[in-house]
């Protein structure tokens, strides 16, 4: 058993090193086809601009081999454990850790975390409580899902929660929203992915949000209540003419994702977290057995 | 729309005055790269900065650098932060220094606007993220100052086609980012009122 479970950790950490500098090199092809859409319908000359830009930007990394965006941001992994994987939670996050600093150090990478009051660099991209993990715990199965999503912090900035009342309703859900990211402008490097939060409490909505900036661009939230919000925000935001860049144009964000949770009576909270058009991520299937499967689309 | 090909630093402030806000920009020469806790130093802690900054363009970054001997770097990677956190050194670094060129992301707030059209200056929009297509035009890192602020220094490369840049702001009193803000507020107005 405890041979098994230090084979594990070595495979995860392998996994997590290589997730995170692939995350950074190469993008996801769905947010490639978004991104081209995106330059496709723009109308706006300094859009357009922006868009293409970023087109050439892409080919660049894909062929220098070099980092998408120099923020190689804070390590977020999303983790689906299953139920038989022989290998403790506490022992998964120690070889996240572990495979964050190795990458940072081999690469290496520029290494953002401090300490949130002396600012103090902490180490390579880990510190107390770095990296951020989110977790889900699957029965029956016996699998490991990882998933890293390096998240840059001028989107990072761009995070706002709103306690609405519940007689604010819907509606109130959207205006926030829309005035979130209309006060952006340009600075969370849009056209990118607005995560929604809806519902639990303060901390949970902001999870949730985190969770939205996850999914493959374009999915829709199974409940087919938030599916519909999901396709309106989403109309509604590329009406506001902010553009890539906040320069102005048809394009200001590529998607809007909404994860939900039910929530008290009197509660209608609402956060919104901001994945820039750089939105990197990169999965790893780990087997019961310890076999990866590297897949840039989960 | 115009497209320019501007040699920084600059010496006749015509070149900076003929630039509109929305016009396409590519720069040639030297480019100064600073951010937050360099300006900090310049300006709240009062020390001079040991490169000349007259006629300058100033890039908001804190480049991926790795080391090749005694304040000798290559570059790595280079992109562009946010730049709307430090507009407050906007108005000195004009007046004390003579700087005519701001680059970076996401822009200035409207307070920009009023030094820059009163000290000749420009703000450069660049395309955040797109740091790979950027470390390509910067051709090298020629000098380092205050390596202890390491990755904030003060910067000097040498760049070649480093662009396409959108003037946001220009030294007329013109700001894309004040107009696309004030349009898509009043869109928000009717899309609320459609609730």
């Amino acid at each position: 058993m405890s041979t098994v479970a230090t084979d594990l950790q070595g495979t995860v950490e392998d996994a997590a090193a290589y997730l995170y500098v692939w995350a950074l090199k190469d993008i996801p092809q769905d947010l490639r086809d978004a991104l081209a859409a995106a330059r496709d319908r723009e109308t706006s000359v300094p859009g357009k601009r922006v868009l293409e830009t970023i087109h050439r930007n892409i080919s660049i990394a894909d062929s220098e081999k070099n980092l998408v965006c120099q923020d190689t941001g804070i390590a977020v992994y999303h983790c689906r454990v299953g139920e038989g994987f022989a290998l403790h939670p506490a022992l998964i996050y120690d070889a996240l850790r572990a495979g964050t600093a190795r990458a940072t150090l081999e690469h290496p990478l520029r290494s953002n975390a401090v300490h949130t009051i002396t600012r103090e660099n902490t180490g390579p991209n880990i510190g107390y409580r770095l990296p951020i993990v989110h977790w889900e715990f699957v029965t029956g199965w016996d699998g490991l899902d990882v998933k890293c999503v390096p998240k840059g912090s001028g989107s990072e900035n761009m995070s706002f929660l709103k306690m609405c009342v519940p007689a604010d309703g819907v509606n109130g859900i959207k205006r926030f929203v829309l005035e979130s990211i209309v006060g952006s402008g340009g600075k969370p490097c849009p056209p990118g992915i607005v995560g929604v939060g809806i519902g639990g409490s303060a901390d949970y909505a902001m999870y949730l949000a985190k969770e939205a900036i996850m999914r493959p661009i374009g999915t829709r939230n199974v409940d087919p209540l938030v599916a519909q919000l999901e396709d309106e925000l989403y109309g509604l935001l590329n009406e506001t003419g902010i553009g890539p860049m906040g320069l102005g144009g048809e394009v200001t964000v590529l998607q809007c994702h909404i994860e939900h949770a039910d929530t008290h009576m009197t509660l209608n909270p609402v956060a919104v977290n901001y994945q820039c058009w750089a939105a990197r991520r990169a999965s790893a299937h780990i087997s019961a057995a310890g076999e990866i499967e590297y897949d840039r689309e989960a | 729309m115009t497209v320019h090909e501007l040699r920084f630093p600059i010496k006749d402030e015509a070149e900076i005055l003929k630039l509109r806000a929305g016009d396409e920009v590519i720069v040639q020469g030297h480019i100064i790269g600073i951010r937050d806790r360099t300006q900090i130093r310049i300006f709240d802690e009062g020390v001079e900065p040991p490169i000349d900054l007259a006629g300058a363009f100033l890039l908001h970054t804190a480049p991926n650098v790795r080391k090749v001997g005694p304040g000798r770097y290559e570059k790595l990677c280079i992109g562009t932060t946010t730049s709307a956190r430090m507009v407050r050194f906007t108005e000195p670094l004009g007046a004390q220094y003579g700087v005519r060129g701001i680059c970076g992301k996401g822009g200035f707030p409207d307070e920009a606007i009023e030094p820059m059209q009163r000290l000749g200056m420009v703000y450069f929009a660049i395309v955040g993220g797109a740091a790979a297509l950027e470390t390509t035009q910067i051709e090298e890192i020629e000098e380092v100052a205050w390596e202890e602020l390491m990755p904030e220094c003060l910067w000097k490369f040498r760049v070649k086609d480093f662009g396409p840049l959108t003037v946001g702001i220009d030294a007329h009193g013109n700001s894309l980012y004040h107009d696309v803000q004030a349009a898509a507020n009043e869109k928000l107005k009717e899309i609320f009122a459609r609730f």
